[in-house]
């Protein structure tokens, strides 16, 4: 660890983006633009979560990551190896017990407290890039409060498929007034966000943070008519029995069977620990 | 001066005493209302604990900090300037301004960001006597249903609520303690 500054980052980066995050945090949703760093690990791989990781965490930090809920994933143990190596704090894979949690693509299924902090890696943070590729026009679409653009793509769905067919990264209106990307979290997440704990986003490619303080007001985009609902596969898990998780579909064989299982390996862990028991979790509990 | 010099004072442990700070410095500014102790820096009077700490957290040669009327020392200047290397500078440069809020006013002279940037806006540190969690009613993002912060002038902080997404932060410093007021918070007088 002596090798390192501590969290890996110099002082001079760690201030720049911890003033990029204030200023998200005073304007909630608005995209902050930030110097990103080359990180050790390939864009893709989390590098704006980990900046803005570093620049919160603190020696008594207790951290989390999770990839797609995931605690066991390639991503996540790399990213959670990092801050072990770097930072020296401690880590853990049960969502009550960690202070920071760093988040590829999901919302842990257990409330957040308001003793709690929740860092997003984001792909691609601005929600009206595949609409509008310009930045400057971007920039003044946001300016100007101009999001027709996001219902007609919204109507669209409805006019092609019956139904707004935007499952995940699915967009929010933050507090009246920026519309944001929730980054790739399935739309299931999305009612999730009004909560305790503060929300970070962190774009490392694309140079962005931006921020949710708690209790902030998001409202996902929709229409009187086709109010928005947050969507999962109509099953229960398969381990753990659970009806009210987001579940992974598992492909078992090449004869079509399958099973579904909590995305949250942390949730399903202590469900299963406190008894539950789902339709195939009993050989290999 | 007696053993206080320009070069005392400082982070004993910069990147541990900067964390521990920030994190107390993001607590208030995501959850208007919320007072926080925030030490690690012993400043040269009359700059607060709080104040100086926040400084060391935040600034270094990339963000011009302008010092209002009675702030404005050379001891203050000196020990910023050798702990932090921050240029100092005109209240309309500046990214960080420090002092007493008679001292800050009128809000018009500093960035208030532009509308494609809201961020480029500068966040004021006031310096207050005590903090207290009375006075004005605090809506909005980050607190629950209501809050309650004692701000040195609703009316001109009203103002700068109103220029949302524009405007001004401010950080409120008294003693060892912070309290932030971001602009989008919504202010209501009331007794």
């Amino acid at each position: 660890m002596s090798e390192y500054n501590f969290a890996y980052l110099d002082e001079q980066t760690k201030r720049m983006i911890r003033r990029a995050i204030l200023k998200g945090l005073a304007v909630p949703g608005y995209q902050v633009p930030f110097a990103s760093r080359e990180m050790p690990m390939p864009y893709g791989w989390g590098t704006g979560g980990v900046q803005v990781s570093a620049a919160t965490l603190t020696p008594d930090d207790t951290f989390k990551v999770i990839d797609q809920g995931a605690d066991d994933t390639t991503n996540a143990v790399s990213i959670r190896k990092f801050f072990e190596n770097t930072a020296g704090v401690a880590t853990t894979e049960e969502t009550e017990k960690a202070t920071v949690i760093q988040t590829r693509h999901r919302i842990p299924e257990a409330p957040l407290t308001e003793e709690q902090i929740l860092v997003y890696q984001v792909p691609i943070p601005e929600p009206l890039r595949f609409l509008e590729p310009r930045e400057t026009e971007t920039r003044k679409m946001h300016a100007l409060e101009e999001y027709g653009l996001m219902h007609v793509k919204l109507y669209e769905d409805i006019s092609q498929h019956g139904a707004i067919s935007t499952a995940y990264a699915y967009p929010v209106r933050v507090a009246d007034r920026y519309v944001m990307d929730p980054s790739p979290i399935p739309k299931f997440d999305n009612p999730k966000m009004e909560m305790a704990a503060i929300q970070l986003f962190g774009a490392g490619r694309e140079q962005r943070i931006y921020a949710l303080p708690p209790y902030t007001k998001v409202v996902s985009l929709d229409f009187e008519d086709h109010p928005f609902e947050p969507t999962k596969a109509d099953h229960p898990c398969d381990l753990c029995a659970a009806e009210d998780s987001y579940l992974d579909e598992v492909i078992m064989d090449d004869a079509g069977s399958r099973m579904f299982v909590c995305s949250d390996t942390d949730y399903c862990r202590a469900r299963r620990e406190a008894g539950h028991v789902g339709r195939m979790g009993r050989e290999d509990a | 001066m007696s053993a206080q010099t320009q070069f005392s004072g400082g982070f004993r442990n910069a990147p541990l005493d900067a964390a521990h700070a920030f994190r107390a410095a993001m607590t208030v500014m995501s959850r208007p209302g919320e007072i926080r102790e925030l030490t690690g820096a012993v400043p040269p009077e009359p700059l607060s604990v709080a104040a100086g700490t926040l400084l060391l957290t935040l600034c270094d040669p990339e963000t011009g900090i302008y010092l209002a009327c009675e702030i404005d020392t050379a001891e203050v200047r000196q020990w910023l300037a050798f702990h932090t290397g921050a240029p100092f500078v005109t209240a309309a440069e500046a990214d960080f301004a420090v002092g007493r809020w008679g001292a800050l006013v009128p809000l018009d002279a500093y960035r208030i960001g532009t509308p494609e940037y809201p961020d480029r806006s500068a966040t004021l540190i006031v310096e207050c006597d005590a903090l207290a969690q009375s006075g004005a009613v605090l809506r909005g993002p980050g607190i629950r249903d209501s809050a309650r912060l004692s701000l040195p002038d609703i009316p001109v902080m009203q103002a700068n609520a109103a220029l949302y997404p524009l405007g001004c932060d401010f950080f409120l410093t008294g003693g060892t303690q912070v309290a932030a007021l971001p602009r989008s918070t919504q202010i209501i007088a009331e007794g």
